[in-house]
């Protein structure tokens, strides 16, 4: 098996011509399924029983919770090829990755938060989700400082990508120490965000839209990613081609 | 359901709507900024193309 | 040519940290005295009543012991960077893990374990019960020793940052909160009654695991840091 098609993708100015192409496909696809997937949350799904139509802010809640764990674990490995096999683009995939995952946590917390207060009373609650959220919006806020802290881009890469590693270990640790903390004190009737038995009815809009936030995930990070590309380049040969 | 209960949401609207509202404003703001971050990116590398050229000849 | 043996190697390290500490004695007291300040603020922002400050008693000693062992923490490969010892340890063919190590054991010993003598005298001061230091002194033990692994790898990405400091604890800090939530409701528990074996344990394995992990993830750091 030979690894030309690998190198060759993790050659810049292929990669930078291919995510050219991707983008639009992910992009239109993304915004159609979010599109249906908005519609159907909103208008085809059934009401919940106990939470009415006020559930139908799970359709971007948990989307963007779930958005913002992936992203972080994607960032984590681009970061760590990154390093080990020292591969650029990598880096720059990592880097890419950083404030799309940043802005899905803060939505995940805001969302979370609305969500709480018609549920449970209270802007905030400190149950094991938001928690975890809150923490990791700690780690994403972390690496994207501590990148902008170097002025040499090599360094900030590295740095990072270190800090990444460090961070991917340790969110299975945080998200068990708080699942372990919320569940020492039982509290009275702390009703979390979970809710009885969902029909296949409700799920399927929210199967439509992490389909689309996946996609849309996509086209950001091809977008990104070209720019990040654009910046480690130095060779201008192929630049002069591109742009 | 209709346009009114569509817009009240069961009485839960002044949640529904903001929630919805702040994931199209995330959805919108990382749009705008992918697509800044890549231009701006463009626009340096033409130039940092034309000053080497420049001082090639 | 004879190669000195690594352990060798790091207890020297380890003795030369100590050796110059010593020299500079009020810079290893000033996590203390801070940690003294910081304890001392809680009760004059909340409520002289001891049994109100109790309930938050083992939240406070922890916290505080942790920001004050992050402080001391920044200063901790600087100067070595700096006078170019750390670029001969990366070039001196022992592994840089260990040496590295040796150096957090020392910064340990300077810091983390007065935190540790010193956490009871604070503790009672906002009305730690005398039952519960010895959970007391065990977590923070552990917890102090984890801290000075995660802020050793965070003063070894930030040692070339100006004013990293800030920097250090926002990177260092949400990696603790796991040590803190173990921890500090250790002695909570121990507190209230019920055991804090099962929370002393979890807390024990972070610890080996950073101990393991940890130098290899700050020379990995030390070596970007240092190389040109």
């Amino acid at each position: 098996m030979t690894w030309t098609w690998f190198h060759k993708l993790a050659s810049p100015p292929h990669a930078y011509r291919i995510l050219g192409r991707l983008a639009p496909w992910f992009g239109w696809t993304a915004l159609a399924l979010i599109l249906v997937a908005t519609w159907w949350g909103l208008v085809k799904a059934p009401a919940d029983y106990q939470q009415g139509d006020g559930f139908r802010i799970l359709y971007v809640h948990a989307p963007s919770a779930w958005m913002s764990m992936f992203t972080y674990v994607v960032m984590a490995i681009a970061a760590g090829v990154g390093l080990i096999w020292r591969i650029k683009l990598a880096h720059g995939a990592a880097a890419a990755c950083a404030p799309i995952g940043a802005s899905f946590t803060f939505l995940a917390l805001a969302t979370g938060s609305i969500w709480g207060k018609p549920m449970w009373g209270t802007w905030w609650v400190w149950d094991a989700r938001l928690t975890s959220e809150l923490l990791l919006l700690f780690l994403y806020l972390g690496y994207m400082a501590l990148r902008a802290s170097f002025d040499d881009p090599q360094r900030a890469d590295r740095a990072s990508a270190v800090l990444a590693l460090v961070g991917v270990i340790n969110v299975p640790i945080i998200h068990y120490s708080v699942k372990w903390w919320t569940t020492l004190h039982q509290p009275a009737s702390v009703t979390k965000l979970g809710r009885p038995s969902i029909e296949l009815a409700m799920l399927i809009p929210l199967f439509i839209m992490i389909a689309g936030f996946q996609l849309y995930f996509g086209w950001a990070v091809s977008r990104r990613l070209r720019g990040e590309i654009l910046r480690r380049e130095r060779n201008a040969a192929w630049l002069r081609e591109a742009a | 359901m209709d346009l009114q209960h569509f817009l009240a949401m069961g009485g839960y609207a002044k949640f529904v709507w903001p929630a919805y509202g702040l994931t199209a404003a995330v959805l919108l703001w990382n749009w705008w900024a992918a697509r800044r971050t890549e231009s701006e990116a463009q626009v340096a590398a033409r130039r940092r193309l034309e000053l080497a050229q420049e001082s090639r000849s | 040519m004879m190669r000195t043996p690594t352990s060798e190697a790091a207890r020297l390290v380890f003795t030369r940290d100590l050796t110059l500490a010593w020299r500079r004695w009020d810079e290893v007291a000033q996590p203390l005295i801070f940690y003294v300040v910081v304890t001392t603020m809680f009760p004059l922002a909340t409520t002289p009543d001891m049994s109100q400050l109790r309930l938050i008693s083992s939240g406070v000693v922890w916290v505080a012991a942790l920001l004050s062992s992050l402080l001391a923490l920044e200063s901790l490969f600087r100067a070595d960077v700096e006078d170019g010892t750390m670029e001969q340890w990366v070039l001196s063919g022992q592994p840089l893990g260990w040496l590295l190590l040796a150096k957090v054991a020392a910064h340990w010993v300077l810091t983390g374990l007065p935190l540790v003598i010193m956490s009871p005298i604070v503790g009672t001061g906002l009305g730690l019960p005398t039952s519960a230091w010895g959970i007391l002194m065990v977590s923070l033990l552990l917890g102090t020793g984890t801290l000075s692994v995660l802020g050793g790898i965070g003063a070894a990405l930030t040692v070339g940052v100006r004013r990293g400091s800030v920097l250090l604890s926002l990177l260092v800090l949400p990696l603790a909160m796991p040590l803190l939530i173990f921890g500090a409701r250790a002695v909570g528990m121990q507190m209230d009654g019920d055991s804090p074996l099962g929370a002393l344990q979890l807390l024990a394995a972070i610890f080996f695991m950073a101990l393991s992990l940890g130098p290899i993830a700050m020379s990995a750091a030390i070596r970007i840091s240092v190389e040109n």
